[in-house]
């Protein structure tokens, strides 16, 4: 079976046809080869594939895109427009917040939403803004950091 | 795509949505945040015909009502708007205590109050929390609507009250008396992780002394366990350093947790002592300032 969805990615507009069982990293990835988001654990744990959904960062692995009918979604290729990293992302470059870089567009996402919600201003609430997000290699300080510096 | 095949509804109302679990009743499952269902589909631990995602029946059922003597949480309420509600907070302030410790945000921006209910999981947060003020779920179906006290809706691990082809559309809650004091403690490995234990805390003090309590304990019984003698024990004292570490002490033997690979019986067992202790001392310094 399948559902028509009519959906805003990046500001662009989609009608789509998808799968029952399509869920919206899929789409995201598979079907508008928006490869920015990352599928880790598919579960809702490790983060990676965080989007943002009418304004709230969201496991795109848990939800199904005929759920996103109707909905506005912003991923990591949103970012840099124009090409240019914006605070967000030259602030985790400048402070070393990535290394193999699998995990990064979902922090980015987290990180997006969270700023949006208003400052951060400690490195508590820094990494509990984090903690949704797994990373494997870099042990988070670096993100830290960056968090505060672009929220500063 | 994880998940094995199925038909994906989206009713429009609650009638069609009831309209559609008496059709299909267990071979469908109701979808509402999806935070605990859609893991379980992607690793295909279960599997249904029908998924029926009630997230467009109405925003109606995404905001939380109060009135002078009640909260009521229908069915769509996320956690995270329930953990940032002001009124809710002030009313019945365990809950944002304890949504804060459930999972992360980006899980709380989808996840629901009814649907972790409805899901029953022996470690999460909300069954305990709902287990120690006066509730009452709302559960629907085409043949009527009817009430199910707390004590009576969890039933077992991951299974309630709830008929095949009824959907819990709310939860009441009473406000608590005056005087009243709550708090929500925690033991998990890392932040935001499932719980190993937890303990969620009412208090109500008279003159300064404990009028009433109710202490519930998560993730060491097959459902939300109630510590009876623990309350007991502080019941009429006025909640001293030693009242809370008796309470833990007599909690900790009240409990019957089992082993498993995140944690043994014996660990859990000393946790409940320790949150107890904890809990109680949070409503205690909560109770000075009253």
């Amino acid at each position: 079976m399948s559902v028509r969805i009519a959906v805003t990615v990046n500001s662009k507009s989609y009608h789509e046809t998808v799968d029952d069982r399509y869920t919206l990293a899929d789409f995201l990835r598979e079907r508008l080869r928006l490869t920015g988001t990352h599928l880790g654990c598919e579960h809702g744990v490790c983060g990676a594939c965080t989007v943002i959904v009418d304004g709230a960062s969201v496991r795109s692995c848990l939800m199904l895109a005929a759920q996103a009918d109707g909905a506005s979604v912003e991923t990591v290729e949103s970012l840099a427009a124009g090409g240019d990293l914006n605070p967000v992302q030259r602030a985790f470059k400048e402070n070393h917040a990535l290394q193999c870089g699998f995990c990064t567009s979902g922090f980015l996402m987290s990180v997006t939403a969270a700023l949006r919600e208003g400052p951060v201003r400690s490195a508590d609430e820094a990494r509990e803004v984090l903690s949704g997000n797994i990373c494997r290699c870099t042990g988070y300080r670096g993100m830290v950091q960056a968090v505060l510096d672009v929220s500063s | 795509m994880k998940p094995a095949p199925f038909v994906y509804h989206a009713p429009r109302s609650l009638e069609e949505a009831l309209s559609l679990l008496a059709d299909l009743g267990d071979d469908a499952k109701i979808l509402a945040g999806g935070q605990s269902l859609m893991p379980i589909l992607n690793f295909r631990l279960t599997r249904f015909d029908h998924l029926i995602d009630i997230n467009r029946i109405g925003d109606w059922y995404g905001a939380p009502r109060l009135d002078s003597s009640t909260v009521t949480i229908p069915t769509l309420v996320r956690q995270r708007t329930a953990e940032r509600d002001p009124a809710l907070a002030s009313a019945v302030p365990i809950f944002q205590q304890a949504l804060r410790q459930v999972a992360h945000p980006q899980i709380r921006n989808r996840g629901t109050i009814c649907g972790s209910l409805a899901h029953a999981d022996p470690a999460a947060e909300l069954p305990s929390v709902v287990s120690v003020l006066d509730s009452t779920f709302t559960v629907a179906s085409s043949r009527g609507k009817r009430t199910v006290d707390v004590a009576d809706f969890f039933q077992f691990h991951l299974t309630t009250a709830l008929e095949p082809d009824e959907m819990l559309t709310e939860v009441t809650v009473r406000k608590p008396p005056p005087g009243t004091v709550m708090a929500f403690h925690e033991f998990a490995t890392r932040k935001g992780d499932f719980a190993l234990a937890a303990v969620a805390a009412s208090v109500t003090f008279t003159d300064g002394k404990v009028s009433a309590c109710r202490l519930a304990a998560a993730g060491v019984a097959p459902t939300p366990q109630r510590l009876t003698a623990a309350e007991n024990l502080v019941t009429g004292s006025s909640l001293t350093s030693s009242a809370c570490s008796a309470a833990g002490e007599t909690a900790s033997g009240e409990v019957d947790p089992t082993s498993d690979i995140h944690a043994t019986a014996d660990h859990r067992r000393k946790l409940v002592d320790a949150l107890v202790q904890r809990a109680l001392g949070d409503a205690a310094r909560q109770g000075e300032d009253l």
